[in-house]
């Protein structure tokens, strides 16, 4: 498989501000891969030295096989970006900023061009001081879905959409990675993340801590179980890897590690189980797990 | 009338707050600029003698009362009114724009307004608080000019302080009627500016031909309402009601205009634009950003170089044979005969009001990258390199073409061959491009102080208008790069050699410049 991005031991600081301390992404080739952290673990900054637009301080940075610093204007050809706070020119129209963007990429496909202002329902003849932040976000993810390239970064793309056009936009990205391309997806919408990514890197503090698939990270964590039994459960508080156990009569809720589940059901079927819902965790639930997890080890 | 006016006060609390560092810089500068002058006079002239023999050659040569406007009388005071009180009112009226559009185009341009306005706040409330926090501005600029000429004679130094602070606050209404009409800060503080300038020429053209202030082109401009006000030299008071009237007649319109538009609205309505765009390149963005503002300023220096240029014998016929006079004309900038030395002044001018003009078109690369619309742009295949090249070259190019419009204009008016007015105007080239190339300079290695290339222009224009009236000796002027340059035109033979040094100096700079921006983090 090759690296569409390479990361690796990434250091950037501002002052006496350590914004990334050592972090590490890979993103393999035709994949859509998700890019999470709370605010200010250091996604943007990231994404900026992606772009060359910052210099690492340490570490390395390669991007479709070129470095992201030295090469950046020969990589751009090839990579289309999307910020999450989108600022045009007030005297430019939204059309003429599609096609410089598109002109000064690897160059714009007129017929995608047209089906996606169709799609995205925008007005390419407003100029830039009259459009509303999505209508902004909007220029900016036509110019980038229309351009011919192989990388599209993208920065919250879609923190200003409308559900319609958040289902536009999923469909965009769809359509993206069959036809080949790689997608770099920051984002906290984490619903958009579920659907739509082959692969996820958390990161916090300017660090990554997880990556891996969706069902990687979720085997790392605990599944939810209730069920009604036949008869009163035996023991099951005791089994390792269960928490958070609540008994009234035959009904039970519990909390498993995942990597445990078969022993849980093992004791469950003992007893007869008459129903069983098992909740696989969510991404929330993943994501909030991480930070808190990380604020009680910075606690501690 | 209440409801209109809610939270006036907590407005105007943030807008002291917000310019706490600007405000009192452009009072004290102002302020301190004028009050100290009647000292450093009375350095260069100081016996009763020498001071009338200055005021009467003053007095006798029309490009001298084109740049100051006429004396009135022979005291200290007096010279410092006729010396101080234009530029004394043009300072308070480039503060008194300043502030108003940026407490009320800006605040809605950038969406901030919303915010406020959303919150217990009036709808004549942000006018009013920008206008009271201009009024608190001048008011302390009046204040520093009473009390520090106070010494001269009481009433005036209240005429003159007056007379300032009015002008001031025309201004402040002014740029409160433009902020209405226009969608943007940028465009607003334009509109203000071109009256500020059209007020100067008129007065300028006016004095030019005729003594005494008394030419109808003069008393159209309120600049010249100022030095009719005759401070120190038999105040004309009644002169200062038609500052008041003028402030009421601004800031009336520009309530009335409040009041019929939407917020972030203006009168000037957008049109739509192209659905498809021609522009391929990072040269080409930057030629459309800026060709708007090119133009402006271009057809501003023709006119001007017309009005100026028509007046150049007139201003001549008048002969200032003085030793003394003689020598400042040619600090000034001429070197031999009275025309000669109207048109090298001139062309001086032209010079240092196109360094203004390259430094803003430089800073339009900081501009860009702090307000985020660099970093997509860099994000595609464009150098960094590709990108400020293109902006400098509007820079440096476009102040080449004004100032040759200028010499044009200086020409077609004056009715002489071209060449000398337009080589006049071209040798101050050199100099505007050093300005410029320190203005790159500041971005690329440090563009958290970018603005600074503003006061180094500020210097060079100082030194350029009070250093030749004041003897300043000459390790002072020569920190100037005008200083430097041959005056033209003149009878001497052209000397090529500081036209060159400032401009491979000029290019050294904009490349350790460009050098400094290719290495460094871009800004978020």
């Amino acid at each position: 498989m090759t690296k569409a991005i390479s990361v690796a031991g990434l250091h950037k600081a501002f002052g006496r501000t350590h914004a990334l301390d050592g972090l590490d992404l890979d993103v393999t080739a035709g994949e859509v891969h998700g890019f999470l952290g709370p605010n200010g673990a250091g996604k943007s900054t990231t994404i900026r030295v992606l772009l060359g637009l910052l210099r690492a301080d340490a570490g390395t940075v390669s991007l479709l096989g070129g470095d992201a610093w030295a090469d950046a204007v020969a990589l751009h050809r090839r990579i289309a970006y999307v910020p999450g706070d989108v600022t045009l020119w007030r005297n430019l129209s939204g059309g003429e900023v599609i096609d410089l963007y598109g002109r000064l990429r690897g160059g714009l496909d007129r017929a995608r061009r047209t089906e996606l202002l169709e799609r995205f329902e925008l007005d390419p003849t407003k100029k830039g001081r009259t459009y509303s932040k999505g209508n902004r976000q909007k220029v900016a993810l036509v110019a980038a879905f229309a351009s011919d390239v192989e990388l599209l970064i993208l920065d919250e793309p879609t923190s200003g959409l409308d559900p319609l056009m958040e289902e536009v936009f999923q469909s965009c990205v769809a359509e993206a990675r069959d036809a080949g391309r790689t997608i770099l997806l920051s984002s906290h919408i984490l619903s958009e993340v579920e659907t739509l990514c082959d692969r996820v890197s958390i990161i916090r503090a300017g660090r990554t801590v997880e990556t891996g698939t969706l069902a990687e990270l979720r085997h790392l964590t605990r599944t939810s179980i209730r069920a009604e039994l036949a008869g009163p459960p035996n023991g099951i508080a005791h089994l390792p890897g269960v928490y958070d156990v609540d008994v009234r009569g035959l009904k039970v809720s519990l909390q498993a590690d995942t990597d445990k589940l078969d022993a849980v059901l093992r004791s469950l079927t003992a007893s007869g189980v008459r129903s069983l819902t098992s909740t696989p965790p969510t991404l929330e639930e993943l994501f909030l797990r991480h930070y808190t997890t990380a604020d009680e080890a910075n606690a501690r | 009338m209440n409801r209109q006016l809610a939270g006036t006060g907590a407005l105007l609390r943030l807008a002291l707050r917000r310019d706490r560092v600007m405000m009192p810089v452009w009072v004290l500068v102002t302020g301190l600029l004028v009050a100290s002058m009647p000292g450093s006079l009375e350095k260069v002239y100081g016996t009763a003698a020498e001071r009338a023999e200055l005021a009467s050659s003053m007095n006798a040569n029309g490009s001298m009362r084109a740049l100051y406007g006429p004396v009135f009388g022979d005291s200290l005071g007096a010279l410092t009114s006729w010396r101080m009180g234009v530029y004394g009112a043009v300072l308070a009226a480039v503060m008194s724009l300043i502030i108003v559009i940026r407490h009320t185009r800006e605040e809605e341009e950038t969406g901030r307004q919303e915010m406020l306005s959303a919150a217990m706040v009036g709808r004549r409330a942000p006018l009013t608080a920008a206008l009271l926090a201009a009024l608190v501005a001048n008011a302390c600029v009046v204040l520093i000019v009473v009390g520090g000429l106070a010494g001269q004679g009481g009433p005036g130094a209240l005429a003159l302080g007056l007379a300032i602070g009015g002008a001031g606050l025309l201004f402040a209404g002014i740029a409160a009627v433009a902020a209405q009409l226009t969608e943007s800060a940028r465009a607003a503080k334009g509109l203000t500016s071109a009256v500020l300038g059209a007020a100067f020429v008129l007065k300028a053209a006016g004095d030019a031909g005729t003594p005494a202030g008394a030419c109808a082109l003069t008393w159209i401009s309120p600049l010249g309402w100022l030095e009719n006000a005759r401070a120190f030299a038999g105040e004309r008071w009644w002169v200062l009601l038609l500052l008041v009237a003028g402030v009421a007649l601004a800031t009336g319109a520009a309530y009335l205009l409040s009041g019929r538009r939407d917020l972030g609205m203006g009168f000037l309505p957008a049109r739509p634009g192209p659905a498809e765009g021609r522009l391929g390149t990072a040269g080409a963005l930057a030629w459309r950003l800026q060709r708007g503002s090119l133009v402006g300023w271009g057809a501003a220096f023709l006119v001007a170089g017309l009005v100026f240029g028509g007046m150049a014998d007139g201003a001549a016929d008048v002969v200032g044979g003085n030793e003394k006079t003689r020598r400042i004309i040619e600090r000034m900038g001429g070197q031999s005969g009275l025309t000669d030395a109207f048109l090298a002044a001139m062309a001086g001018l032209f010079g240092m009001i196109a360094a203004l003009y390259v430094v803003s078109s430089v800073l339009r690369l900081s501009g860009e990258e702090s307000a985020q619309r660099a970093e997509p742009l860099l994000s595609n295949a464009v150098g960094r390199l590709r990108w400020a090249g293109g902006h400098l070259a509007v820079a440096f190019g476009g102040s080449a073409v004004i100032l040759l419009l200028a010499g044009l204009g200086l020409g077609i008016g004056h009715g002489r061959d071209l060449g000398t007015t337009v080589g006049a105007s071209l040798a101050q080239l050199p100099a505007v491009w050093l300005l410029g190339a320190l203005a790159a300079l500041l971005y690329g290695a440090l563009p958290k102080y970018a603005v600074a290339g503003w006061a180094v222009a500020g210097v060079a224009l100082a030194l350029g208008w009070i250093g030749p009236a004041l003897d300043l000796p000459q390790s002072v002027m020569n920190v100037s790069p005008f200083t430097h340059l041959p005056k033209l035109p003149g009878p001497e033979a052209l000397d090529w050699a500081p036209l060159l040094t400032l401009t491979v100096l000029a290019a050294a700079l904009v490349a350790a410049g460009l050098g400094a921006l290719r290495r460094r983090d871009l800004v978020a």
